[in-house]
């Protein structure tokens, strides 16, 4: 990218593979899978116009591996995925999450489990995300609704992964990684790029300070002599099994993500204020959602909309704010109900909340939101 | 064992008429030429692991399969037929089970290769008595053509493309056929389409054989590789006329040469008929077709040696 690209045409996966590179992303390693074989496809052939790497691993635990590698590398890398990948790379993924290694990961999801129907779009795979991978840890997910969006997302992405030292996912689905709309994509001089903090030459380095939320990350081959492992560290990397040191490098963990919630939680709404109805949702199924909740609007229902285009960590404390002031949420999912037991979280009985769920494999349309929404109103 | 033509189309077809593969596909021409070769009298139990074959012929609410079938994750049929082998041991052991069962996987070559090689390797290593079948086609077809482990240097694919700075796959090929024999596992072969005759005679051996057994066998793709689907077995044919789909069996440790060539040809003849050598023929790749000549040369030499053929 770099140079002023007109209106253009996109596919999700594409805009996916246009922001990483818009962000610094100049590695991707992965291995073919339905709906996500795009985005391989096209960092197979524009990383390296940018000077970037593109390597097909022999297989998904493998392309998680060498993303992590090529990050320690001082890289910034990424992979995409779909489902059944995604439980594959989950070993890794923990591995990442406890040695702080910044990389995104792509899950294009389709509906599960196992190989269930590789080309059908699906939003099942919401807590294999959070709860995936073994052992406490904080997570960020974004559910990108469009291909621009999806652009947007995926920088930022990038962008939290190098300031946090944090694997950072990006939970597309079939439908938005497979729909095309034209977008316009910003200059780069728009965009904000964080590039992860390096520490200062001749100075004593710890990989892992507990005295500060993210430490520098060196690159291998900076000169710097430090330790990476997947087990409980120490301030230098080194294993302890000591409880002291354990608590405060997992709490440390959670806090880095705590203290940013401000900025990782992205959310939308309209037609909030006199909402009797709010209808929570994300990913491809807000597409439906915004034009239900508009119908309702034309025929005098006060509905509201809210979207969160961040999964991981989930805007508890922003759904709370409105429960009270409204009779029922209605939560409609591809899936069998994964957000709906997050919203229940967040409502904690103030209000009513209602799923509504498809696992078919196809979309849930905006005339069954609207059906819904009279029935439940 | 003489294979009369005349009997194998008597027998039942254990893969069906009917299924979705392309037209002019290889893959279902190898695994019903394989499962012509099974014991007559035997239940023949199948696991595909994920790609064109497994999704294709199983679709609701049809089976081409007239075989016991199950498709099991990508990277795992071995280990699952593992497992289903070593209970009908068991059961047999305890007299549960009367019947002769017989145990089939076939996978394509990145379900071989690449994602399926540890679980295949620990199958050889424990001896389960197994007839693996690749079915190669050399790429990842079924998510429309990435390389594998099996694609030949110089191939395009989606993610080996060709353009400035690139010419295509820059690495050679693993040869699997050859690390399967050095599981020193009793029966090793690799065959081609278009030579029924030789893949039926093989697949009898790996039937017959008590241990596990190992079949490569050339199935070109005219989706990926870019040739009319009319052509496929004359691809076969040329692939091993040009000796980069060399035709031997390794029983018992010994190596054997199955399809002698009478006149080798050179692999620009076989490039040149199919899309993805195009790239190679234009002026800025010149050097990679001898490169691949090159190769192929050294590796038909170093089996002739290991077949005794020099």
């Amino acid at each position: 990218m770099g140079q002023i690209e007109k209106t253009r045409l996109f596919q999700g996966n594409e805009a996916c593979v246009a922001g990483a590179i818009a962000a610094g992303a100049n590695f991707y390693a992965g291995y073919p899978i339905t709906p996500s074989t795009e985005i391989a496809e096209l960092a197979a052939r524009k990383l390296p116009e940018t000077g970037g790497k593109f390597i097909q691993m022999e297989d998904e635990i493998g392309s998680m591996a060498a993303v992590i590698g090529a990050s320690i590398g001082g890289a910034k890398s990424f992979t995409a995925t779909s489902g059944p990948g995604f439980s594959l790379k989950q070993e890794n993924i923990g591995y990442a999450m406890m040695a702080e290694i910044p990389c995104v990961i792509v899950n294009v999801q389709r509906l599960g489990p196992s190989t269930g129907i590789a080309t059908a779009p699906a939003q099942g795979d919401i807590m294999q995300a959070r709860w995936g991978t073994h052992g406490d840890h904080p997570v960020i997910a974004f559910a990108p609704s469009s291909v621009r969006e999806t652009f947007d997302l995926t920088v930022k992405a990038f962008n939290l992964s190098e300031k946090l030292r944090q694997p950072v996912f990006i939970l597309l689905d079939e439908i938005v990684g497979h729909m095309r709309e034209n977008i316009h994509i910003p200059h780069q001089d728009e965009l904000e790029i964080i590039n992860r903090e390096k520490p200062l030459p001749d100075q004593p380095y710890k990989p892992y300070d507990e005295e500060k939320e993210v430490s520098p990350l060196a690159s291998f081959g900076e000169g710097f002599s430090y330790n990476i492992t997947g087990l409980v560290h120490d301030e230098y990397g080194f294993p302890t099994t000591d409880s002291e040191k354990t608590k405060k490098l997992l709490s440390r963990l959670q806090r880095k993500i705590d203290n940013h919630l401000e900025e990782i939680i992205l959310t939308e709404e309209f037609g909030m204020d006199d909402a009797s109805l709010v209808v929570v949702s994300y990913g491809c199924t807000a597409r439906s959602v915004r034009q239900a909740v508009k119908m309702a609007r034309k025929n005098g229902l006060p509905v509201g909309f809210f979207r969160t285009a961040t999964i991981w960590p989930f805007p508890y404390e922003k759904i709370s704010a409105f429960a009270d002031k409204t009779k029922t949420l209605l939560v409609p999912e591809m899936n069998m109900g994964q957000i709906f037991g997050e919203v229940e979280r967040a409502v904690h009985g103030q209000a009513r909340v209602v799923g509504l769920n498809r696992f078919d494999g196809e979309m849930i349309t905006p005339d069954e939101i609207l059906q819904k929404i009279l029935e439940v109103i | 064992m003489a294979i009369k033509l005349s009997e194998i189309v008597k027998q039942k077809e254990l893969l069906a008429g009917g299924h979705r593969m392309c037209a002019g596909c290889g893959a279902p021409i190898a695994v019903r030429q394989v499962l012509h070769a099974a014991p007559q009298d035997a239940q023949i139990v199948v696991s595909g692991a994920t790609g064109c074959l497994a999704v294709s012929t199983a679709i609701y609410p049809y089976s081409a399969w007239q075989t016991s079938f199950i498709h099991s994750a990508f990277e795992n049929a071995s280990a699952t037929i593992s497992g289903i082998e070593a209970a009908y041991i068991a059961l047999k052991k305890q007299g549960k089970i009367g019947k002769d069962f017989r145990f089939v996987v076939f996978g394509g070559d990145g379900g071989t290769y690449d994602i399926g090689f540890q679980a295949l390797s620990g199958m050889l290593e424990r001896g389960h008595r197994v007839l693996y079948v690749c079915y190669n086609n050399e790429a990842y077809m079924n998510t429309g053509t990435q390389r594998s482990g099996a694609t030949p240097m110089g191939t395009w694919t989606t993610t080996s493309p060709y353009g400035k700075g690139s010419s295509g796959k820059t690495q050679n090929r693993k040869d699997l056929t050859a690390i399967a024999a050095a599981h020193n596992i009793p029966y090793v072969a690799q065959a081609a389409v278009h030579h029924w005759r030789d893949t039926v005679a093989k697949a009898q051996k790996a039937f017959a054989v008590d241990g596990p057994a190992f079949l490569n066998i050339l199935a070109p793709c005219h989706r990926g590789w870019r040739y009319p689907m009319e052509k496929t077995i004359e691809l076969s044919k040329m692939a091993t006329e040009a000796c980069i789909w060399p035709l031997y069996e390794v029983e018992n440790g010994e190596w054997r040469l199955t399809g002698k060539v009478q006149n080798k040809q050179e692999l620009r003849g076989y490039l040149k008929v199919q899309g993805r050598f195009s790239h190679l023929f234009k002026p800025e790749n010149e050097g990679v077709i001898e490169q691949m000549q090159e190769f192929v040369d050294q590796q038909w030499e170093a089996l002739l040696v290991r077949c005794g053929e020099k």
